[in-house]
């Protein structure tokens, strides 16, 4: 049975993240037909109204309120809410992101809704929409629906593929006005402090080159950063390496901290703790680079090379500058 | 230094609420049994995020005098989980007992109790600290939920609080970035790994928690009916990921391997 699908598509730096693609994705599948809608919000998405119609959108409502160019749970809650009893919808998805990730649940109680959270792949049997998701980090997976009424998830970023950018396909655009009740937005951002480098988000990097405590120092993953670099991806940790001080906590990737699922792994210097290997051991082909030729990380890695990775990292950094022609 | 807005209140200056729930350690093993996760000689622990929040609140109580008390919901295990919070320093405790609800529960059922339990116990709060997801479920959604029920603001992942009078200065982890966001008292927040190192309960906290009240409460004493808190959602199948082989550790000079690393990278994994 068609149905009637809305996405809260999800801005960084003006642009949109793939996990908004990702989401009209999920939405053209569920809508069967039907209609799909994104919506986005801040002064930048009327701009970004073409490239929602090319991966799937039927329809843009932009909220270009000043009020949404930076995420507050209540601006955001109350927008979304407005755009929700406009569109009427039988579905909603967002990324499970900062953003998803903090409206959505508010959103769901609000209107007494059932909420499925990062959810790693959909499938419909027999009508019936069922979602799968990582419990105890990865260790484990359920699938769950929705008993009655309205869908609603969020979606994991990097897990479900977007559609193929369709450039002859074009959607409705409307331009929505909230009106904000000021005494309820509660939250002010004074301050944005950049700490993660060129934008590469940990949760959505293709590519990402992990340190544990074998980098030894804040100065050891030098040659990890060089390597991400190179290959466009994003730095992570073990929590050894952040407990040890070596790196801020943001980067820790872990059953606490980021669960991450990019294309590469490389993991040097970790010896994979499981509360570890639940945080990436999902990832699709992990390399593991280890003095110890015992240490748990070969168990879940693809390919594996024994030995110091300031030596390994460098050369490998080298072979892949040749390689890839940099 | 007492903030103003506080010190009127007399004695005791700042109510502070935890939820916390009790998980598996983060270095157990998952196996299933019957369809459910094992539990079977399982470790227990405060999930490592509510305790966080445990240990910020303790310090906000240090700082300003006031009142702890930690709320969980679940078997009757997890009042073990309660008496560590209280040794490290909470000052009582209420468990809901949900063992007796024969129906799947999910956070909008968690969340619509925790509401409910807050108002049977006539608990005033400045602060609610709850951890930002659980390591087991980690839906990531309780929090914003029972802020939402309450009709209070909240802010999530925080790694840093400054409380002044009745304003509230946070840091918020923001996928990596950092925002400092201001608000005022009352509000929920969550905590993000970062806001402190929690300590661990001493021998005369241990023995001292053994005598702070605790209250016990069952879903029928709490002002709801079962389709109130009814699941929204529903569990249809638990299961493990296909086992990963462990794969090829490469042989030869270090500079070969590197070599054949990449080319495995590029022709057979077809990553790069």
């Amino acid at each position: 049975m068609s149905k009637n699908v809305l996405i809260l598509a999800d801005v960084r730096d003006k642009k949109l993240r793939n996990v908004a693609l990702e989401c009209l994705a999920v939405a053209r599948m569920i809508a069967d037909g039907g209609k799909v809608t994104a919506t986005v919000f801040g002064s930048s998405a009327k701009d970004l109204v073409e490239q929602l119609a090319h991966h799937g959108a039927d329809h843009v409502i932009t909220v270009s309120n000043p009020e949404l160019d930076q995420y507050t749970s209540d601006a955001y809650f109350q927008a979304f809410k407005q755009v929700i009893e406009k569109v009427q919808p039988d579905a909603i998805f967002t990324g499970h992101t900062a953003v998803g990730r903090d409206v959505s649940p508010r959103i769901a109680a609000r209107l007494g809704l059932g909420l499925i959270s990062d959810c790693t792949s959909v499938e419909v049997q027999d009508g019936k929409i069922i979602f799968t998701r990582p419990i105890y980090a990865g260790k484990a997976f359920v699938k769950k629906a929705v008993k009655e009424g309205l869908i609603f998830a969020t979606i994991r970023p990097n897990n479900i593929e977007a559609l193929a950018t369709d450039t002859s396909r074009t959607a409705t655009v409307e331009d929505l006005v909230v009106s904000f009740d000021k005494d309820l937005l509660r939250t002010i951002v004074k301050e944005v402090v950049r700490k993660t480098a060129d934008g590469v988000d940990l949760s959505e990097a293709r590519v990402v080159v992990s340190g544990g405590r074998g980098v030894k120092s804040e100065d050891g993953f030098k040659p990890l950063q060089e390597l991400a670099d190179l290959l466009g991806g994003a730095v992570g940790a073990s929590r050894g390496a952040c407990d040890a001080g070596y790196c801020d906590y943001g980067l820790q990737i872990g059953q606490t901290g980021k669960v991450v699922t990019p294309d590469l792994y490389i993991a040097c210097g970790i010896s994979g703790a499981i509360q570890h290997l639940a945080g990436m051991s999902n990832s699709k082909v992990i390399v593991a680079i280890n003095k110890d030729p015992e240490a748990n990380i070969f168990q879940v890695a693809d390919y594996g090379i024994v030995g110091d990775l300031f030596e390994v990292v460098p050369l490998l950094t080298e072979e892949l500058k040749k390689v890839l022609g940099k | 230094m007492k903030p103003s807005g506080i010190e009127m209140k007399g004695d005791i200056c700042m109510d502070i609420l935890v939820c916390l729930k009790q998980t598996f350690d983060t270095e157990e093993k998952i196996t299933i049994e019957n369809g459910r996760i094992n539990e079977e000689e399982a470790e227990f622990v405060i999930n490592p995020y509510d305790e966080y929040a445990v240990e910020e609140a303790i310090r906000l109580k240090e700082k300003f005098g006031g009142e702890v008390t930690v709320i969980t919901i679940g078997p009757e295990r997890a009042e073990q989980a309660l008496r560590t919070a209280m040794a490290m320093g909470a000052d009582k405790g209420v468990i809901v007992d949900i063992e007796e609800l024969e129906e799947q529960v999910d956070e909008h059922t968690i969340a619509q109790i925790l509401a409910a339990t807050i108002q049977e116990e006539d608990l005033d709060y400045d602060i609610i600290l709850c951890g930002y997801m659980a390591v087991d479920d980690g839906s990531a959604q309780v929090g914003p939920r029972l802020a939402e029920l309450l009709h209070i603001p909240h802010i999530s992942t925080i790694t840093k609080l400054h409380i002044d009078g009745d304003q509230v200065t946070v840091d918020k982890d923001v996928e990596g970035d950092l925002e400092v966001i201001e608000s005022t008292l009352p509000i929920l927040v969550t905590a993000q790994q970062g806001l402190n190192d929690p300590r661990y309960p001493s021998l005369p906290g241990i023995m001292k928690a053994k005598k702070k009240p605790l209250s016990r409460l069952e879903v029928d004493d709490l002002d709801l009916d079962e389709d109130e808190i009814a699941a929204k959602t529903e569990t249809l199948e638990v299961f493990l990921p296909p086992k990963k082989q462990a794969g090829k550790v490469l042989q030869g000079e270090l500079p070969k391997q590197v070599e054949e690393l990449v080319q495995l990278l590029r022709n057979e994994a077809k990553v790069i």
